[in-house]
Protein backbone atom coordinates (compact mmCIF):
# COMPACT_ATOMS: atom_id res chain seq x y z
CA UNK A 1 0.00 0.00 0.00
CA UNK A 2 1.19 3.07 -0.91
CA UNK A 3 1.80 5.54 1.85
CA UNK A 4 -0.97 8.23 -0.05
CA UNK A 5 -3.05 5.27 -0.20
CA UNK A 6 -2.60 4.73 3.39
CA UNK A 7 -2.90 8.61 4.08
CA UNK A 8 -5.99 8.59 2.27
CA UNK A 9 -7.80 6.33 4.48
CA UNK A 10 -6.55 7.25 7.27
CA UNK A 11 -8.65 10.90 6.12
CA UNK A 12 -12.03 7.91 5.70
CA UNK A 13 -11.69 6.45 8.88
CA UNK A 14 -12.06 9.71 10.52
CA UNK A 15 -14.75 10.90 8.49
CA UNK A 16 -16.83 7.99 8.84
CA UNK A 17 -15.99 8.24 12.71
CA UNK A 18 -17.31 12.07 12.46
CA UNK A 19 -20.24 10.98 10.19
CA UNK A 20 -21.54 8.29 13.19
CA UNK A 21 -21.10 10.62 15.64
CA UNK A 22 -22.24 13.51 13.67
CA UNK A 23 -25.10 11.42 11.64
CA UNK A 24 -26.69 9.53 15.20
CA UNK A 25 -27.19 13.60 16.47
CA UNK A 26 -28.77 14.46 13.12
CA UNK A 27 -30.99 11.58 13.28
CA UNK A 28 -32.12 11.55 16.54
CA UNK A 29 -32.46 16.09 16.61
CA UNK A 30 -34.29 15.39 13.42
CA UNK A 31 -37.04 12.85 14.60
CA UNK A 32 -37.57 14.30 17.23
CA UNK A 33 -38.16 17.90 15.83
CA UNK A 34 -40.52 16.33 13.42
CA UNK A 35 -42.52 14.10 16.25
CA UNK A 36 -42.87 17.32 18.89
CA UNK A 37 -43.52 20.04 16.71
CA UNK A 38 -47.08 19.44 16.02
CA UNK A 39 -47.20 19.40 20.38
CA UNK A 40 -45.31 22.31 20.50
CA UNK A 41 -48.31 24.64 21.75
CA UNK A 42 -48.87 27.34 24.10
CA UNK A 43 -50.92 24.72 25.87
CA UNK A 44 -47.50 22.74 27.08
CA UNK A 45 -46.31 25.53 28.66
CA UNK A 46 -49.44 26.60 30.60
CA UNK A 47 -51.40 23.74 31.78
CA UNK A 48 -50.73 20.89 34.28
CA UNK A 49 -50.34 17.17 32.88
CA UNK A 50 -53.33 15.05 32.28
CA UNK A 51 -54.69 11.55 31.88
CA UNK A 52 -55.91 13.07 28.36
CA UNK A 53 -53.48 13.39 26.31
CA UNK A 54 -55.29 16.21 24.58
CA UNK A 55 -55.10 18.39 27.31
CA UNK A 56 -51.75 17.42 28.69
CA UNK A 57 -48.92 19.83 29.53
CA UNK A 58 -46.04 20.34 31.03
CA UNK A 59 -46.01 23.69 33.12
CA UNK A 60 -45.15 21.74 36.50
CA UNK A 61 -42.14 20.08 35.14
CA UNK A 62 -41.04 23.29 32.76
CA UNK A 63 -41.05 25.59 35.99
CA UNK A 64 -39.53 22.64 38.69
CA UNK A 65 -36.65 22.15 35.85
CA UNK A 66 -36.06 26.08 35.96
CA UNK A 67 -35.85 26.10 39.64
CA UNK A 68 -33.75 23.22 39.99
CA UNK A 69 -31.25 24.92 37.56
CA UNK A 70 -31.29 28.19 39.43
CA UNK A 71 -30.96 26.77 42.89
CA UNK A 72 -28.00 24.40 41.21
CA UNK A 73 -26.51 27.78 40.20
CA UNK A 74 -27.01 29.56 43.55
CA UNK A 75 -25.49 26.55 45.72
CA UNK A 76 -23.27 24.25 43.39
CA UNK A 77 -21.33 27.37 42.16
CA UNK A 78 -20.11 29.27 44.82
CA UNK A 79 -19.59 25.96 47.25
CA UNK A 80 -17.38 24.80 44.21
CA UNK A 81 -15.36 27.67 43.58
CA UNK A 82 -14.48 28.06 46.77
CA UNK A 83 -13.14 24.44 47.30
CA UNK A 84 -11.56 25.09 43.78
CA UNK A 85 -10.02 28.53 45.62
CA UNK A 86 -8.74 26.70 48.59
CA UNK A 87 -7.36 23.46 46.53
CA UNK A 88 -5.31 26.13 43.85
CA UNK A 89 -4.06 29.16 46.40
CA UNK A 90 -4.23 27.90 49.38
CA UNK A 91 -3.82 24.11 50.16
CA UNK A 92 -0.24 22.73 50.64
CA UNK A 93 0.32 19.76 48.60
CA UNK A 94 2.85 18.24 50.52
CA UNK A 95 0.03 17.55 52.76
CA UNK A 96 -1.27 13.88 52.92
CA UNK A 97 -5.11 15.21 53.69
CA UNK A 98 -5.07 17.60 50.93
CA UNK A 99 -3.72 15.20 48.17
CA UNK A 100 -6.52 12.24 50.00
CA UNK A 101 -9.01 15.18 49.36
CA UNK A 102 -7.91 15.67 45.53
CA UNK A 103 -8.17 12.01 44.86
CA UNK A 104 -11.63 11.72 46.32
CA UNK A 105 -12.55 14.68 44.01
CA UNK A 106 -11.75 13.13 40.92
CA UNK A 107 -13.21 9.93 41.65
CA UNK A 108 -16.35 11.53 42.83
CA UNK A 109 -17.11 12.98 39.25
CA UNK A 110 -17.10 9.57 37.90
CA UNK A 111 -19.99 8.39 40.34
CA UNK A 112 -22.60 7.19 38.24
CA UNK A 113 -25.44 9.14 38.99
CA UNK A 114 -27.91 6.85 40.26
CA UNK A 115 -25.64 6.20 43.13
CA UNK A 116 -26.61 10.25 44.25
CA UNK A 117 -30.17 9.40 44.34
CA UNK A 118 -29.32 7.07 46.41
CA UNK A 119 -27.30 8.92 49.00
CA UNK A 120 -30.02 11.41 48.80
CA UNK A 121 -32.75 9.14 49.75
CA UNK A 122 -30.79 8.06 52.43
CA UNK A 123 -29.74 11.19 53.82
CA UNK A 124 -31.11 14.41 52.37
CA UNK A 125 -34.96 12.52 51.87
CA UNK A 126 -34.80 10.35 55.11
CA UNK A 127 -32.08 10.13 57.47
CA UNK A 128 -30.72 13.15 58.86
CA UNK A 129 -31.56 15.85 56.38
CA UNK A 130 -35.11 14.48 56.20
CA UNK A 131 -36.49 17.16 54.14
CA UNK A 132 -38.74 15.06 52.44
CA UNK A 133 -39.92 14.05 48.57
CA UNK A 134 -39.64 18.19 47.64
CA UNK A 135 -38.12 19.84 45.28
CA UNK A 136 -34.90 21.23 47.61
CA UNK A 137 -33.78 17.73 48.14
CA UNK A 138 -33.92 17.23 44.19
CA UNK A 139 -31.55 20.35 44.04
CA UNK A 140 -29.38 19.52 46.88
CA UNK A 141 -28.81 15.59 44.96
CA UNK A 142 -28.29 17.41 41.80
CA UNK A 143 -25.91 20.14 43.46
CA UNK A 144 -23.75 17.04 45.21
CA UNK A 145 -23.18 15.50 41.34
CA UNK A 146 -22.39 18.21 40.20
CA UNK A 147 -20.08 19.44 42.48
CA UNK A 148 -16.41 17.79 41.83
CA UNK A 149 -17.13 19.00 38.13
CA UNK A 150 -17.39 22.13 38.70
CA UNK A 151 -14.45 22.12 41.31
CA UNK A 152 -12.24 20.54 38.54
CA UNK A 153 -13.10 23.12 35.68
CA UNK A 154 -12.57 26.12 38.46
CA UNK A 155 -9.10 24.70 39.27
CA UNK A 156 -8.24 24.15 35.79
CA UNK A 157 -9.71 27.77 35.77
CA UNK A 158 -7.88 29.14 38.33
CA UNK A 159 -4.63 27.74 37.36
CA UNK A 160 -4.34 28.99 33.71
CA UNK A 161 -3.92 32.74 35.48
CA UNK A 162 -0.32 33.45 35.31
CA UNK A 163 1.74 33.49 38.69
CA UNK A 164 3.50 36.29 37.31
CA UNK A 165 -0.54 38.08 38.00
CA UNK A 166 -0.27 37.02 41.68
CA UNK A 167 3.64 37.99 42.15
CA UNK A 168 2.48 41.36 41.04
CA UNK A 169 0.10 41.87 43.61
CA UNK A 170 2.11 41.05 46.44
CA UNK A 171 5.25 43.20 45.23
CA UNK A 172 2.61 46.23 45.33
CA UNK A 173 1.87 45.17 49.32
CA UNK A 174 -1.54 42.84 47.99
CA UNK A 175 -2.52 40.34 50.79
CA UNK A 176 -3.76 36.66 49.84
CA UNK A 177 -7.48 37.44 49.71
CA UNK A 178 -7.11 40.89 48.04
CA UNK A 179 -5.00 38.93 45.34
CA UNK A 180 -7.07 36.03 44.94
CA UNK A 181 -10.96 38.59 45.14
CA UNK A 182 -9.22 40.96 42.91
CA UNK A 183 -6.81 39.86 40.52
CA UNK A 184 -7.01 35.89 40.01
CA UNK A 185 -11.19 35.25 40.85
CA UNK A 186 -11.94 37.94 37.94
CA UNK A 187 -9.29 36.79 35.90
CA UNK A 188 -10.46 33.34 35.65
CA UNK A 189 -14.41 33.83 35.76
CA UNK A 190 -14.92 33.32 32.31
CA UNK A 191 -13.51 29.67 33.01
CA UNK A 192 -14.83 29.08 35.61
CA UNK A 193 -18.77 30.13 33.83
CA UNK A 194 -17.76 27.94 31.35
CA UNK A 195 -17.35 25.12 33.01
CA UNK A 196 -20.27 25.53 35.64
CA UNK A 197 -23.05 26.16 33.32
CA UNK A 198 -21.74 22.55 31.14
CA UNK A 199 -22.25 20.87 34.32
CA UNK A 200 -25.17 22.79 35.36
CA UNK A 201 -27.10 21.74 32.01
CA UNK A 202 -26.10 18.10 32.63
CA UNK A 203 -27.41 17.96 35.49
CA UNK A 204 -30.51 19.36 34.26
CA UNK A 205 -31.08 16.90 31.63
CA UNK A 206 -30.73 14.08 34.90
CA UNK A 207 -33.24 11.38 35.47
CA UNK A 208 -32.07 8.89 37.30
CA UNK A 209 -31.30 10.87 40.89
CA UNK A 210 -34.80 12.62 40.53
CA UNK A 211 -36.67 9.27 39.61
CA UNK A 212 -35.29 7.67 43.05
CA UNK A 213 -36.47 10.25 45.35
CA UNK A 214 -39.68 10.64 44.03
CA UNK A 215 -40.28 12.70 41.20
CA UNK A 216 -42.03 10.31 39.14
CA UNK A 217 -45.59 11.61 39.97
CA UNK A 218 -48.17 13.63 38.96
CA UNK A 219 -47.99 16.97 40.20
CA UNK A 220 -50.78 19.67 38.91
CA UNK A 221 -49.44 22.56 40.68
CA UNK A 222 -46.79 24.89 40.30
CA UNK A 223 -43.36 23.90 42.20
CA UNK A 224 -42.36 25.65 45.62
CA UNK A 225 -38.94 24.68 46.60
CA UNK A 226 -40.70 22.75 50.01
CA UNK A 227 -43.26 20.88 47.62
CA UNK A 228 -43.49 17.67 45.79
CA UNK A 229 -42.25 19.00 42.47
CA UNK A 230 -41.46 16.69 39.20
CA UNK A 231 -39.22 17.71 36.68
CA UNK A 232 -39.20 17.81 32.70
CA UNK A 233 -36.65 14.73 32.39
CA UNK A 234 -38.68 12.81 34.57
CA UNK A 235 -42.34 14.20 32.52
CA UNK A 236 -40.77 12.91 29.37
CA UNK A 237 -40.20 9.51 30.81
CA UNK A 238 -44.29 9.17 31.89
CA UNK A 239 -45.38 10.30 28.91
CA UNK A 240 -43.47 7.64 27.00
CA UNK A 241 -44.63 4.68 29.04
CA UNK A 242 -48.19 5.50 28.72
CA UNK A 243 -50.78 3.26 26.37
CA UNK A 244 -52.06 6.76 24.10
CA UNK A 245 -49.91 6.97 21.21
CA UNK A 246 -50.82 11.25 21.46
CA UNK A 247 -48.13 10.79 24.99
CA UNK A 248 -45.39 10.00 22.47
CA UNK A 249 -45.78 13.47 20.59
CA UNK A 250 -46.05 15.51 23.36
CA UNK A 251 -43.20 13.53 25.28
CA UNK A 252 -41.12 14.54 21.85
CA UNK A 253 -42.59 18.23 22.54
CA UNK A 254 -40.93 18.16 25.82
CA UNK A 255 -37.69 16.43 24.87
CA UNK A 256 -37.92 20.05 22.53
CA UNK A 257 -38.46 21.71 25.02
CA UNK A 258 -35.68 20.43 27.40
CA UNK A 259 -32.94 20.63 24.45
CA UNK A 260 -34.50 24.76 24.37
CA UNK A 261 -33.41 24.99 27.93
CA UNK A 262 -29.92 23.01 27.64
CA UNK A 263 -29.05 24.46 24.41
CA UNK A 264 -29.56 28.41 25.90
CA UNK A 265 -27.50 27.43 28.79
CA UNK A 266 -24.68 26.47 26.52
CA UNK A 267 -25.20 29.54 24.81
CA UNK A 268 -24.55 31.46 27.99
CA UNK A 269 -21.47 29.83 28.83
CA UNK A 270 -20.50 30.34 25.10
CA UNK A 271 -21.36 34.18 25.40
CA UNK A 272 -19.70 34.49 28.99
CA UNK A 273 -16.36 32.69 27.24
CA UNK A 274 -15.71 34.89 24.53
CA UNK A 275 -17.13 38.88 26.07
CA UNK A 276 -14.98 37.79 29.43
CA UNK A 277 -11.81 35.91 27.76
CA UNK A 278 -8.26 37.30 28.59
CA UNK A 279 -5.02 37.18 26.92
CA UNK A 280 -1.65 37.62 28.51
CA UNK B 1 -18.08 41.25 35.22
CA UNK B 2 -16.70 42.46 38.61
CA UNK B 3 -16.83 39.67 41.47
CA UNK B 4 -19.12 42.38 43.15
CA UNK B 5 -21.60 42.10 40.19
CA UNK B 6 -21.68 38.61 39.99
CA UNK B 7 -22.51 38.26 44.00
CA UNK B 8 -25.16 41.25 43.36
CA UNK B 9 -26.78 39.25 40.57
CA UNK B 10 -26.58 36.03 42.37
CA UNK B 11 -28.36 37.97 45.33
CA UNK B 12 -30.94 39.24 43.48
CA UNK B 13 -31.32 35.56 41.30
CA UNK B 14 -31.67 33.85 45.08
CA UNK B 15 -34.57 36.68 46.53
CA UNK B 16 -36.47 35.96 43.25
CA UNK B 17 -36.35 32.61 43.84
CA UNK B 18 -37.24 32.18 47.34
CA UNK B 19 -40.22 34.96 46.49
CA UNK B 20 -41.39 32.25 43.78
CA UNK B 21 -40.76 29.60 45.74
CA UNK B 22 -43.01 30.77 48.40
CA UNK B 23 -45.72 32.33 46.46
CA UNK B 24 -47.14 28.64 45.92
CA UNK B 25 -49.85 26.97 47.83
CA UNK B 26 -53.42 25.86 47.18
CA UNK B 27 -56.48 27.09 49.04
CA UNK B 28 -57.94 23.37 49.36
CA UNK B 29 -55.29 21.39 50.84
CA UNK B 30 -53.60 18.69 49.81
CA UNK B 31 -53.15 14.78 49.64
CA UNK B 32 -50.01 12.93 49.00
CA UNK B 33 -50.94 9.22 46.83
CA UNK B 34 -48.47 6.70 45.76
CA UNK B 35 -48.15 3.41 44.56
CA UNK B 36 -48.85 1.01 41.34
CA UNK B 37 -48.87 2.25 38.22
CA UNK B 38 -51.75 0.42 36.91
CA UNK B 39 -54.04 2.14 39.49
CA UNK B 40 -51.94 5.51 38.79
CA UNK B 41 -53.68 7.10 36.08
CA UNK B 42 -57.35 6.76 37.70
CA UNK B 43 -56.42 8.18 40.84
CA UNK B 44 -54.43 10.99 38.58
CA UNK B 45 -57.77 11.54 36.53
CA UNK B 46 -59.62 12.05 39.76
CA UNK B 47 -57.02 14.62 40.95
CA UNK B 48 -57.79 16.67 37.82
CA UNK B 49 -61.52 17.18 38.14
CA UNK B 50 -61.04 17.32 41.89
CA UNK B 51 -58.73 20.27 41.80
CA UNK B 52 -60.78 21.87 38.99
CA UNK B 53 -63.97 21.57 41.40
CA UNK B 54 -62.31 22.07 45.18
CA UNK B 55 -58.85 23.92 44.53
CA UNK B 56 -57.23 20.85 46.32
CA UNK B 57 -53.56 19.62 45.21
CA UNK B 58 -53.04 15.81 44.35
CA UNK B 59 -49.81 14.56 44.22
CA UNK B 60 -50.17 10.69 42.37
CA UNK B 61 -46.78 9.09 42.48
CA UNK B 62 -45.93 5.92 40.34
CA UNK B 63 -43.30 3.81 42.74
CA UNK B 64 -45.41 0.20 42.17
CA UNK B 65 -47.82 -1.11 44.59
CA UNK B 66 -45.50 -2.44 46.77
CA UNK B 67 -43.25 0.64 46.76
CA UNK B 68 -46.12 2.83 47.33
CA UNK B 69 -46.85 0.40 50.27
CA UNK B 70 -43.52 0.85 51.69
CA UNK B 71 -44.22 4.72 51.82
CA UNK B 72 -47.41 4.06 53.29
CA UNK B 73 -46.72 2.06 56.24
CA UNK B 74 -44.16 4.95 57.01
CA UNK B 75 -46.46 6.89 57.38
CA UNK B 76 -45.06 9.63 54.28
CA UNK B 77 -48.33 9.19 51.68
CA UNK B 78 -51.80 10.15 52.68
CA UNK B 79 -53.42 7.20 49.81
CA UNK B 80 -51.71 3.59 48.41
CA UNK B 81 -52.81 3.16 44.76
CA UNK B 82 -52.35 -0.96 45.02
CA UNK B 83 -53.22 -3.49 42.18
CA UNK B 84 -53.25 -6.35 44.72
CA UNK B 85 -54.51 -6.74 48.34
CA UNK B 86 -52.01 -5.18 50.92
CA UNK B 87 -50.00 -8.80 52.04
CA UNK B 88 -48.80 -9.65 55.32
CA UNK B 89 -45.58 -8.16 55.81
CA UNK B 90 -46.78 -4.54 54.38
CA UNK B 91 -49.69 -5.42 57.05
CA UNK B 92 -47.07 -6.03 59.54
CA UNK B 93 -44.97 -2.77 59.14
CA UNK B 94 -48.37 -1.18 58.98
CA UNK B 95 -48.94 -2.01 62.30
CA UNK B 96 -45.42 -1.38 63.74
CA UNK B 97 -45.78 2.40 62.59
CA UNK B 98 -49.03 2.54 63.77
CA UNK B 99 -50.45 3.16 60.48
CA UNK B 100 -54.43 2.39 60.23
CA UNK B 101 -55.88 1.96 56.91
CA UNK B 102 -59.03 1.73 55.19
CA UNK B 103 -59.35 -0.02 51.90
CA UNK B 104 -61.52 0.86 49.39
CA UNK B 105 -62.01 -1.17 45.50
CA UNK B 106 -61.66 1.96 43.09
CA UNK B 107 -62.15 0.30 39.79
CA UNK B 108 -61.55 -3.31 37.76
CA UNK B 109 -59.02 -4.34 35.95
CA UNK B 110 -59.20 -7.76 33.45
CA UNK B 111 -56.00 -8.98 32.56
CA UNK B 112 -55.54 -9.44 29.39
CA UNK B 113 -53.47 -12.21 27.91
CA UNK B 114 -52.72 -10.90 24.35
CA UNK B 115 -51.29 -12.68 20.88
CA UNK B 116 -50.09 -10.63 17.43
CA UNK B 117 -52.92 -10.37 15.43
CA UNK B 118 -51.15 -12.58 13.26
CA UNK B 119 -52.06 -15.31 15.43
CA UNK B 120 -54.73 -16.86 13.61
CA UNK B 121 -55.10 -20.85 15.79
CA UNK B 122 -55.71 -19.13 19.06
CA UNK B 123 -58.63 -17.70 20.42
CA UNK B 124 -59.35 -19.42 23.69
CA UNK B 125 -56.69 -21.01 26.97
CA UNK B 126 -57.62 -23.27 29.82
CA UNK B 127 -56.10 -22.14 33.41
CA UNK B 128 -54.35 -25.41 32.78
CA UNK B 129 -52.75 -24.21 29.66
CA UNK B 130 -51.57 -21.00 30.68
CA UNK B 131 -50.41 -22.47 33.98
CA UNK B 132 -48.63 -25.27 31.81
CA UNK B 133 -46.40 -22.10 29.72
CA UNK B 134 -46.02 -19.84 32.33
CA UNK B 135 -44.76 -22.21 35.53
CA UNK B 136 -41.62 -22.30 36.99
CA UNK B 137 -39.83 -24.36 34.76
CA UNK B 138 -41.80 -24.84 32.00
CA UNK B 139 -39.97 -25.70 28.89
CA UNK B 140 -43.20 -24.99 26.06
CA UNK B 141 -41.13 -23.25 23.40
CA UNK B 142 -43.52 -24.26 21.02
CA UNK B 143 -47.29 -23.82 20.32
CA UNK B 144 -47.69 -27.10 19.41
CA UNK B 145 -46.14 -28.25 23.02
CA UNK B 146 -49.45 -26.03 24.42
CA UNK B 147 -52.14 -27.27 22.67
CA UNK B 148 -51.37 -30.38 20.31
CA UNK B 149 -53.92 -28.90 17.50
CA UNK B 150 -51.85 -25.65 17.38
CA UNK B 151 -48.71 -25.41 14.67
CA UNK B 152 -45.56 -25.66 15.72
CA UNK B 153 -44.94 -22.17 15.99
CA UNK B 154 -42.05 -20.70 18.29
CA UNK B 155 -43.66 -19.36 21.56
CA UNK B 156 -41.93 -16.15 22.69
CA UNK B 157 -43.24 -14.62 26.27
CA UNK B 158 -43.57 -11.40 27.33
CA UNK B 159 -44.15 -9.99 30.46
CA UNK B 160 -44.15 -7.30 33.48
CA UNK B 161 -41.34 -7.51 35.68
CA UNK B 162 -41.50 -9.06 39.37
CA UNK B 163 -42.07 -5.65 41.31
CA UNK B 164 -45.15 -5.63 39.20
CA UNK B 165 -48.51 -5.94 40.84
CA UNK B 166 -49.73 -7.29 37.87
CA UNK B 167 -47.13 -9.99 38.09
CA UNK B 168 -48.06 -11.21 41.71
CA UNK B 169 -51.39 -11.36 40.35
CA UNK B 170 -51.05 -13.01 37.67
CA UNK B 171 -48.79 -15.55 38.96
CA UNK B 172 -51.15 -16.25 42.22
CA UNK B 173 -54.02 -16.83 39.93
CA UNK B 174 -52.42 -18.89 37.04
CA UNK B 175 -49.38 -20.74 38.69
CA UNK B 176 -50.97 -20.65 42.52
CA UNK B 177 -48.37 -18.85 44.08
CA UNK B 178 -47.65 -14.99 43.86
CA UNK B 179 -44.34 -14.14 42.41
CA UNK B 180 -43.99 -18.36 40.91
CA UNK B 181 -43.02 -17.57 37.33
CA UNK B 182 -40.99 -19.09 35.20
CA UNK B 183 -38.15 -16.72 34.27
CA UNK B 184 -37.12 -16.83 30.67
CA UNK B 185 -39.12 -14.25 29.80
CA UNK B 186 -38.62 -11.01 28.24
CA UNK B 187 -39.75 -8.97 31.32
CA UNK B 188 -40.27 -4.65 31.18
CA UNK B 189 -42.41 -2.64 33.71
CA UNK B 190 -42.80 -0.71 30.62
CA UNK B 191 -46.16 -2.01 29.18
CA UNK B 192 -45.77 -0.16 25.63
CA UNK B 193 -42.44 -2.86 25.66
CA UNK B 194 -45.11 -5.47 25.98
CA UNK B 195 -46.87 -4.20 23.62
CA UNK B 196 -44.29 -3.87 20.89
CA UNK B 197 -42.67 -7.22 21.56
CA UNK B 198 -46.38 -9.21 21.31
CA UNK B 199 -47.00 -7.02 18.09
CA UNK B 200 -44.09 -7.87 16.49
CA UNK B 201 -43.50 -11.78 17.32
CA UNK B 202 -45.79 -14.03 14.66
CA UNK B 203 -45.88 -16.71 18.24
CA UNK B 204 -45.68 -13.95 20.91
CA UNK B 205 -47.79 -13.65 24.27
CA UNK B 206 -48.02 -11.14 27.08
CA UNK B 207 -50.43 -10.46 29.60
CA UNK B 208 -50.76 -7.00 30.85
CA UNK B 209 -53.57 -4.38 32.43
CA UNK B 210 -57.08 -4.65 29.84
CA UNK B 211 -56.48 -0.99 28.74
CA UNK B 212 -53.30 -0.94 27.34
CA UNK B 213 -55.10 -4.02 25.18
CA UNK B 214 -58.18 -0.94 24.90
CA UNK B 215 -55.24 1.18 23.49
CA UNK B 216 -54.09 -1.15 21.01
CA UNK B 217 -56.38 -3.51 20.08
CA UNK B 218 -56.25 -2.77 16.40
CA UNK B 219 -52.48 -4.78 16.41
CA UNK B 220 -53.46 -7.48 19.21
CA UNK B 221 -55.56 -9.73 19.89
CA UNK B 222 -56.64 -10.98 23.24
CA UNK B 223 -56.93 -14.48 24.38
CA UNK B 224 -60.63 -15.92 25.67
CA UNK B 225 -59.80 -17.49 29.27
CA UNK B 226 -61.38 -20.78 29.92
CA UNK B 227 -61.27 -20.61 34.24
CA UNK B 228 -63.18 -23.69 34.37
CA UNK B 229 -66.76 -22.61 33.51
CA UNK B 230 -66.28 -21.88 29.08
CA UNK B 231 -64.43 -19.53 27.26
CA UNK B 232 -64.75 -16.15 28.46
CA UNK B 233 -63.81 -12.71 26.45
CA UNK B 234 -62.17 -9.89 28.27
CA UNK B 235 -64.36 -6.98 28.85
CA UNK B 236 -65.85 -3.96 30.79
CA UNK B 237 -69.00 -6.69 31.48
CA UNK B 238 -67.16 -9.63 32.07
CA UNK B 239 -65.32 -7.65 34.73
CA UNK B 240 -67.56 -6.29 36.50
CA UNK B 241 -70.34 -9.05 36.79
CA UNK B 242 -67.55 -11.52 37.87
CA UNK B 243 -67.62 -13.77 34.90
CA UNK B 244 -64.20 -13.33 33.55
CA UNK B 245 -62.40 -15.99 35.78
CA UNK B 246 -59.82 -15.84 37.02
CA UNK B 247 -57.91 -13.36 35.40
CA UNK B 248 -60.51 -9.96 36.78
CA UNK B 249 -59.36 -8.42 39.60
CA UNK B 250 -60.00 -5.76 41.73
CA UNK B 251 -58.68 -1.66 42.09
CA UNK B 252 -57.77 -0.63 45.07
CA UNK B 253 -57.06 2.18 47.24
CA UNK B 254 -55.54 2.31 51.14
CA UNK B 255 -55.93 5.65 52.91
CA UNK B 256 -55.01 6.04 56.42
CA UNK B 257 -57.29 6.34 59.00
CA UNK B 258 -55.45 9.36 60.21
CA UNK B 259 -55.35 11.52 57.00
CA UNK B 260 -58.76 10.68 56.74
CA UNK B 261 -59.21 13.38 59.60
CA UNK B 262 -58.27 15.99 57.21
CA UNK B 263 -61.16 16.82 54.85
CA UNK B 264 -59.57 17.12 52.09
CA UNK B 265 -58.50 13.44 52.06
CA UNK B 266 -61.81 12.51 52.75
CA UNK B 267 -63.68 14.30 50.37
CA UNK B 268 -61.18 13.47 47.68
CA UNK B 269 -62.08 9.62 48.02
CA UNK B 270 -65.55 10.83 48.16
CA UNK B 271 -65.28 12.02 44.88
CA UNK B 272 -63.13 9.60 43.27
CA UNK B 273 -66.21 6.88 44.36
CA UNK B 274 -69.27 9.47 43.86
CA UNK B 275 -67.73 10.75 40.04
CA UNK B 276 -66.90 6.62 39.27
CA UNK B 277 -68.03 6.55 36.10
CA UNK B 278 -66.77 9.35 34.32
CA UNK B 279 -63.23 9.42 36.11
CA UNK B 280 -63.15 5.34 34.58
CA UNK B 281 -64.55 6.52 31.18
CA UNK B 282 -61.41 9.61 31.14
CA UNK B 283 -58.84 7.51 32.26
CA UNK B 284 -60.24 3.77 30.44
CA UNK B 285 -61.10 2.00 33.54
CA UNK B 286 -63.65 -0.66 33.87
CA UNK B 287 -65.84 1.08 36.52
CA UNK B 288 -67.48 -0.28 39.32
CA UNK B 289 -71.32 -0.80 39.12
CA UNK B 290 -73.91 0.47 41.20
CA UNK B 291 -73.12 -1.95 44.08
CA UNK B 292 -69.47 -2.02 44.44
CA UNK B 293 -69.51 1.69 44.56
CA UNK B 294 -72.36 2.05 47.39
CA UNK B 295 -70.20 -1.04 49.37
CA UNK B 296 -67.26 1.13 49.31
CA UNK B 297 -68.90 4.44 50.32
CA UNK B 298 -70.78 2.49 53.30
CA UNK B 299 -67.03 1.79 54.34
CA UNK B 300 -65.80 4.92 54.21
CA UNK B 301 -68.78 6.08 55.99
CA UNK B 302 -67.47 3.61 58.90
CA UNK B 303 -64.55 5.44 59.37
CA UNK B 304 -65.41 8.91 58.88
Amino acid sequence: MSRRTKSRLFVAAMMLCLGVSFGTLAWLLVTTLIDGIPALSQQLFIDPPSTVAEEAGARPAILATVYLAALLLLMAVPVGVLTAIYLEEYARKERWYNRLLELNIQNLAAVPSIVYGILGLAFVVRGPVSVGRVLLAGAIILTLLVLPTVIIASREAIRAVPGSIRQGGYALGATKWQVVSRQVLPASIPGIATGSILALSRAVGETAPLLLIGALQYVAFDPTILGAFTALPVQIYTWVKLPDPAFQTLAAAGIIVLLAIVLSMNAIAIFLRNRYRQTW
Amino acid sequence: MTLRTALAAGAIAAATLVAAGCGGGSDGGSVTADGSSTVGPYVTAAAESFRDENGADVTVGISGTGGGFERFCRGETDISNASRPIDEDEVAICKENGVEYVELQVANDALTVVVSSANDWATCLTVDELNAIWKPGSTASSWSQVRASFPDEPLELFGPGTDSGTFDYFTEVINGDGGASRTDYQASEDDNVLVQGVKGTEGGMGYFGFSYYEENQAELKALEIDGGSGCVAPSVEAAQGGEYVPLARPLFVYASTEALGRSEVESFLRYMLEHETEIAERAQFVPLNQAQIDENLAKLDDVT
